[in-house]
């Protein structure tokens, strides 16, 4: 584990404030999904979850072949579609459009994938204006920051931090009625809704059969970035694709239920293509970016790659015992939480941090609650063993394979394992609670420090067991 | 370009071949509740109620479009170009503009106005959810830019959830470049987990069935 990753760590769970917030947040979203699912609500929901597993595999499996039928559906219906290969295309893309269509000011509706590729920044420094406009995302643009849960990106702040983010930026009294400053948010945004050049959106799913972008949202954000601007261009990872428009039967009743325990988030968007005809509004041009960014190097692993399933509905981050603690900031990139531990290697390399795969009790409630059955545990190990077998090639481990060895050795010697035992309960310091707490002096050195720093050691009994074998009165005589 | 380096990508991780041929697909699973006009009428209202939203069951259209003038309450309103409307006669009500063809004119119309009128083409009654298809009878600012949304449905078009609505519209995009799905207010729980109606889409949102 890097020292960045500890540190931020260790800063996460100082924070009792913040504690607090992440505990409270994921526990009303648990409860909201708990809900959505029981009873009569959605009886068919494991049923479901195979079927969505199924799907997904069908077209992970056979991407190349879905990819084209969408784009091949997309031309169809007037739309574009613009393969990008990393962050540098697609802001090259857009940059040279804003450019030809001399546009400004860009609205965004939340899109994990734009995070991802930092688009706002790329296309800032070339003087465009990128407005997130989630209220969200909107907050934690406002504060340099990047999201912090999947679904909740600003999570962590509190109503009197946001009253003091728009007091500085926006120069509005400090206002800390959560209503009013949502009413603030929405009159800022409206203007820039109406005057905006362009609309960039991400994609919750993209329909092979239709060539259609799939929204889901509850503010009404992505409906405007991609209706009142004159162009709307949707980025998406190349993964996001599903067959067909009837296949949402199944992956809608999961999404919005996993995410929020709704049955159908309030606005659900299917678009295909600009205005057509007699339609009165509408973007008049339609792109579709697909974004590669390291995901055709994850399809390579067919072990791994399953972890392309995912919709984003960040139940797994609300499951986890390590993301309640530690929190979405700790994580090293965009992806936070189970999810973003097993994709976060495989997009950014095994050294971006290495310790993330191990950062895991690995208990199973993610894979428990994943609404496309992704056996995130499963991939865990699997990172898990490439880490240490790249510390191998590396040279590296050698410290740790040592010690296993020469406590193998100190195991099948008998009498000299009896003799450490007998001097480590002499050593040991007392203890009242047969838990020793801290690192006794002996034991502190780095590896062993860390080590026990999260675990406390059974203290050392006055008498060992061989002792007390020794000294036994067999009853069977006595009687 | 980046489309044929990826797609060959995709094909070499995936030990695929140009231009070949997934397995086939099984059947769409769509599975249609039966449900009567009456339970699907109640199981609407029941569920707009309660995502927040106000219900009206007008036996009659001229007790919709009474209903609708209760609402507009002299507000300034816009009605979408749907052929229904025009036959309840809620476009004919005092402050009504309705007719608007011109996209410019009508976000500029829709933004200072305080009512949004429009029919729906569908109503799906698990999830209390109005379903719009962008065209030139629905725009789609109408039920996107004022703070409240009339939506006047006919009992008809009340389906018993998204799988009906996608047996019906296996291909929606066929029919429209915008297919909506509105359940509910316009809603955020982005602060502190507070919800708050309203944020960019109509806080305020009436289903009038008649």
């Amino acid at each position: 584990m890097s020292v960045v990753f500890d540190e931020k760590i260790n800063r996460a769970r100082g924070d009792g404030r913040l504690q607090l917030a992440i505990y409270d947040a994921t526990a009303r979203l648990m409860d909201k999904r708990k809900h959505a699912l029981e009873g009569d609500n959605l009886p068919d929901f494991q049923e479901l979850r195979d079927c969505a597993n199924a799907l997904k595999k069908q077209t992970i499996d056979n991407l190349d072949h879905y990819l084209e039928q969408f784009e091949a559906n997309v031309i169809a219906h007037a739309g574009k579609v613009v393969f990008c290969k990393d962050a540098t295309d697609v802001s090259d893309f857009i940059l040279k459009l804003a450019k030809e269509r001399g546009a400004r000011l860009i609205v965004k509706s939340k899109s994990m994938t734009t995070e991802e590729i930092d688009l706002n920044e790329r296309l800032e420094h070339h003087n465009l204006e990128a407005v997130e406009t989630d209220l969200g995302e909107y907050i934690i643009q406002l504060a340099h920051e990047r999201p912090y849960h999947i679904v909740a990106p600003a999570m962590h702040k509190t109503r009197y931090q946001v009253a003091d983010l728009f007091e500085e930026k926006l120069g509005v009294p400090n206002e800390t009625v959560i209503e009013k400053q949502t009413m603030i948010a929405r009159g800022v945004l409206r203007e820039k809704f109406l005057a905006a050049d362009i609309g960039i959106s991400g994609a919750n799913f993209l329909i092979a059969d239709s060539g259609a972008v799939v929204l889901v949202e509850n503010e009404g954000n992505a409906r405007l970035s991609t209706s009142a601007p004159k162009i709307h261009i949707a980025v998406a990872g190349i993964e996001k694709l599903i067959p067909r428009a009837q296949d949402l039967a199944v992956f809608l009743k999961l999404l919005g239920r996993s995410a929020t325990g709704q049955p159908l988030t309030v606005y659900t968007s299917f678009l295909s293509g600009p205005r057509r005809g007699e339609e009165i509004d509408g973007p008049g041009e339609f792109y579709v970016v697909l974004l590669d960014n390291g995901r055709t190097k994850l399809l390579e692993d067919s072990g791994k790659r399953e972890s392309l399933y995912c919709i984003r509905c960040g139940a797994c981050l609300n499951h986890c015992p390590v993301y309640r603690k530690i929190g979405g900031h700790s994580f090293p990139w965009v992806y936070s939480g189970p999810i973003g531990a097993i994709i976060t290697p495989q997009f950014m390399g095994l050294n971006h941090e290495p310790g993330l795969p191990f950062a895991s009790s690995l208990c199973g409630a993610c894979a428990e609650v994943c609404p496309v059955k992704i056996d995130i545990p499963r991939v865990l190990l699997e990172l898990r063993a490439d880490v240490t077998a790249a510390k191998e090639r590396e040279g590296q481990g050698g410290l740790e394979r040592m010690a296993f060895r020469a406590y193998a050795w100190l195991m099948r010697h008998p009498k000299l394992f009896e003799i450490a035992g007998r001097l480590a309960s002499v050593l040991a310091p007392a203890s009242s609670s047969g838990w020793l707490r801290g690192v006794p002096a002996i034991m502190n050195i780095p590896p062993v420090r860390a080590w026990l720093s999260q675990r406390d050691l059974p203290a050392p009994p006055h008498q060992s067991f061989r002792q007390q074998w020794r000294t036994r009165v067999p009853r069977i005589n006595s009687r | 370009m980046s489309r044929e380096l990826i797609l060959d990508k995709v094909r070499i991780a995936l030990g695929r071949t140009k231009g070949q041929q997934p397995p086939p697909l099984p059947p769409a699973r769509i599975r249609i509740a039966e449900v009567n006009i009456d339970f699907r009428v109640a199981g609407m209202l029941q569920k707009v109620e309660a995502l927040a939203g106000k219900t009206f069951l007008a036996g009659t259209l001229a007790e919709a479009v009474n209903y609708a003038a209760s609402v507009i309450d002299g507000r300034e309103a816009v009605a979408s170009n749907a052929p229904f409307l025009r036959e309840c006669g809620v476009t004919a009500l005092p402050g009504v503009r309705t007719g608007v063809t011109d996209r410019v004119e009508l976000r500029e119309l829709c933004a200072s106005c305080a009512v949004g009128i429009t029919s729906a083409d569908y109503a799906l009654a698990d999830t209390g959810t109005l379903v719009i298809l962008s065209s030139g009878h629905e725009a789609r600012m109408i039920s996107l830019l004022p703070p409240a949304h009339i939506a006047i449905v006919p009992r008809g078009r009340i389906l018993s959830g998204l799988d009906e609505l996608l047996s019906i519209l296996p291909f929606p995009a066929e029919q429209t470049s915008s297919m909506v799905l509105i359940t509910g207010p316009s809603r955020t729980a982005d602060i502190e987990q507070i919800l708050v109606r309203g944020v960019h889409g109509p806080g305020e949102v009436h289903v009038i069935v008649v």
